[in-house]
């Protein structure tokens, strides 16, 4: 059995033409996805602006509501349930995004941004100091920042360890999956490196299941396991991800693939 | 003659923490029509370099301490405000990382682009309007006559960029300063954007001072390089000699690391460690505590090495011992 299913996803957006109703136009950001993902691969989602990326991360993450179509995590639809059962699912999905300048509360010190994340899966330890502390340290240590900065607040970090703090946060509830997009565009090539290594060894250490959402096939090809192609609200392609450099099939992953920029 | 000569710049930024010496001896040529590249990761100086040039530093707290800059008949950096005005926006274009910040969201695009042409070259209104018009439609904005009394906001960023392209490009500068022009762009957008400013530079004979931190990009635009790190130049060189004969093991360090460079499974290089605190001293090389080369062959000397010139156009900083050990 697949561990996450999108079953025939599909988000349609009305648009209201004119100032006084009359017609209207629907744009089909997400047209019939359909996916699986197995527990602790890593899928790359590639495609270029307005493909519809984006709007797939929210449905899965629960953010938006699906025209149709519905997400299957572990055998469990999570459109049949309640909506305070499925705000209980929503720790299951965490996000990593580009900008690790915007993404982070710039008051909150890292301490109280991982307990936070940490306390949404085990509110118990908000009692139990010592508890909190050492799990957040744990997790400090983990993406492989030193524990000694726990109170020092995002401004005081590099983008690359900006960049591990969020990827701690994310983990901090301890996901079923987890969506980056575009975790490494924002940094510099030295530093993406890092964080591409720390991403996989995190998969490899704790059986993660992740969707890696880039325009860079560079670094989808070396991070994904296997690489969904989208277009237009569809996924034209899906292959695994050395197969898709070899023989791309769509028009568009070809395109793609000769825009990437090549050391001559 | 180059079009550009710049030597030995020192921007230092007097803080409360100390003199951070973000750029601290610079020097390098610009031949008209050529593209030069300065390569680095952030906050290495490429782009206080560049601002320098045309007088955008904020001073205080930043102070330029010393350098020339030979632009024609002009030294660049020894200009007062009314004469730099002149020159930047007409005779040097400036395009930047991001355009949704770089251009007035309050203003139609006609307004913007019209506004270097009546300050520069005193057209009237619509003589401006026609050459703008003329202008979007060579960066290949689709429909000119109307998008021109667009508001940015109805671009995408592709677009906008174009826009700040044609904008750079409307006096017919000699030089165009692109800071990191494709970095928030899509890969299928930025090589639109790349292939975009080699044609407008072919029509028009510009010279392009290209500054980012993807190598892959270097090698496709420049003519030349300079691999800045820590505020000084650590190899220059032209392209071709930069990618299949790279000398100083920072340079090497950045092509190891780039993930396309490496096989599928195999964990990635990384160059350990930050780059140095520009405000403190810097003894010796500033690569070398990240420096793999140098861990092995301790004891190189307390000065930071001289860029010397190992072969004609190819300069390195002479870390003697460094240069060719592999790692």
């Amino acid at each position: 059995m697949s561990y996450l299913e999108l079953q025939e996803l599909t988000k349609h957006f009305t648009k209201r033409e004119g100032l006084f109703g009359g017609g209207t136009t629907t744009v089909k950001a997400v047209d019939g996805v359909s996916l699986t993902l197995k527990k602790g691969e890593i899928l790359g989602l590639v495609g270029e602006s307005g493909c519809g990326k984006s709007t797939l991360s929210r449905l899965i993450m629960q953010l938006l509501d699906p025209t149709s179509g519905s997400v299957v995590l572990e055998g469990e639809r999570l459109a049949d349930l309640p909506h305070h059962e499925i705000r209980k699912r929503r720790r299951d999905f965490q996000m990593i995004f580009q900008d690790p300048y915007a993404s982070l509360n710039p008051r909150m010190t890292v301490f109280s941004t991982l307990a936070e994340a940490i306390l949404t899966r085990h509110p118990d330890l908000a009692s139990n100091r010592s508890g909190l502390e050492k799990a957040v340290s744990e997790l400090m240590e983990r993406v492989g920042l030193d524990s000694r900065y726990v109170r020092k607040y995002p401004h005081e970090f590099s983008g690359g360890q900006r960049q591990r703090i969020a990827i701690a946060r994310a983990l901090g509830p301890e996901p079923k999956l987890v969506l980056a997009d575009e975790p490494v565009s924002a940094l510099d090539v030295s530093i993406q490196s890092q964080i591409l290594n720390l991403l996989k060894d995190l998969r490899d250490e704790l059986d993660l299941t992740m969707i890696f959402i880039s325009h860079d096939l560079s670094v989808v090809r070396y991070i994904a396991d296997r690489i969904a192609v989208m277009e237009q609200g569809k996924i034209v392609e899906v292959q695994e991800a050395e197969q898709l450099f070899e023989t791309p099939e769509s028009e568009i992953t070809k395109t793609l693939l000769s825009a990437i920029p090549q050391i001559r | 003659m180059a079009l550009l000569e710049v030597k030995d710049l020192r921007t230092y930024f007097h803080t409360r923490d100390g003199v951070v010496k973000a750029v601290d001896g610079v020097s390098f040529d610009v031949e008209a029509g050529q593209t030069v590249g300065i390569v680095g990761e952030s906050g290495s100086g490429k782009s206080v370099t560049c601002y320098s040039l045309l007088n955008l530093i904020p001073q205080p707290p930043g102070r330029i301490e010393s350098g020339t800059a030979r632009f024609g008949d002009l030294d660049l950096l020894s200009l007062d405000e009314a004469e730099m005005r002149k020159v930047r926006g007409k005779r040097v274009g400036l395009i930047f990382q991001d355009p949704m910040t770089s251009l007035n969201p309050y203003l139609k695009i006609s307004t913007q682009l019209i506004e270097p042409l009546q300050i520069h070259e005193e057209l009237s209104k619509a003589e401006a309007l026609e050459r703008a018009i003329a202008e979007l439609d060579a960066v290949g904005i689709p429909d000119p006559h109307q998008r021109i009394h667009s508001y940015p906001h109805e671009f995408s960023g592709g677009m906008r960029q174009r826009v700040m392209i044609a904008m750079a490009l409307i006096t017919r500068p000699e030089i165009l300063i692109a800071d990191e022009p494709t970095t928030a762009l899509d890969v299928t957008i930025q090589r639109q954007v790349l292939e975009l400013i080699k044609q407008r530079q072919e029509e028009l004979g510009t010279a392009v001072i290209f500054i980012t931190h993807d190598l892959a990009v270097v090698s496709e635009v420049c003519d030349y390089v300079n691999v800045m790190y820590a505020g000084r130049f650590v190899e220059r060189s032209n392209v071709r000699t930069i990618f299949s004969a790279p000398k100083h093991p920072y340079t090497r360090a950045l092509q190891k690391s780039i993930p396309a460079m490496q096989a599928k499974g195999e964990r990635l290089y990384t160059i350990p460690g930050l780059p140095p605190n520009l405000a403190e001293d810097i003894p010796g090389c500033a690569f070398a505590p990240r420096c793999e080369v140098a861990k092995k062959s301790p004891g190189h000397g307390q000065t930071r090495p001289e860029l010397v010139e190992i072969e004609a156009g190819h300069w390195v900083q002479d870390c003697s011992g460094c240069l060719d050990v592999e790692f």
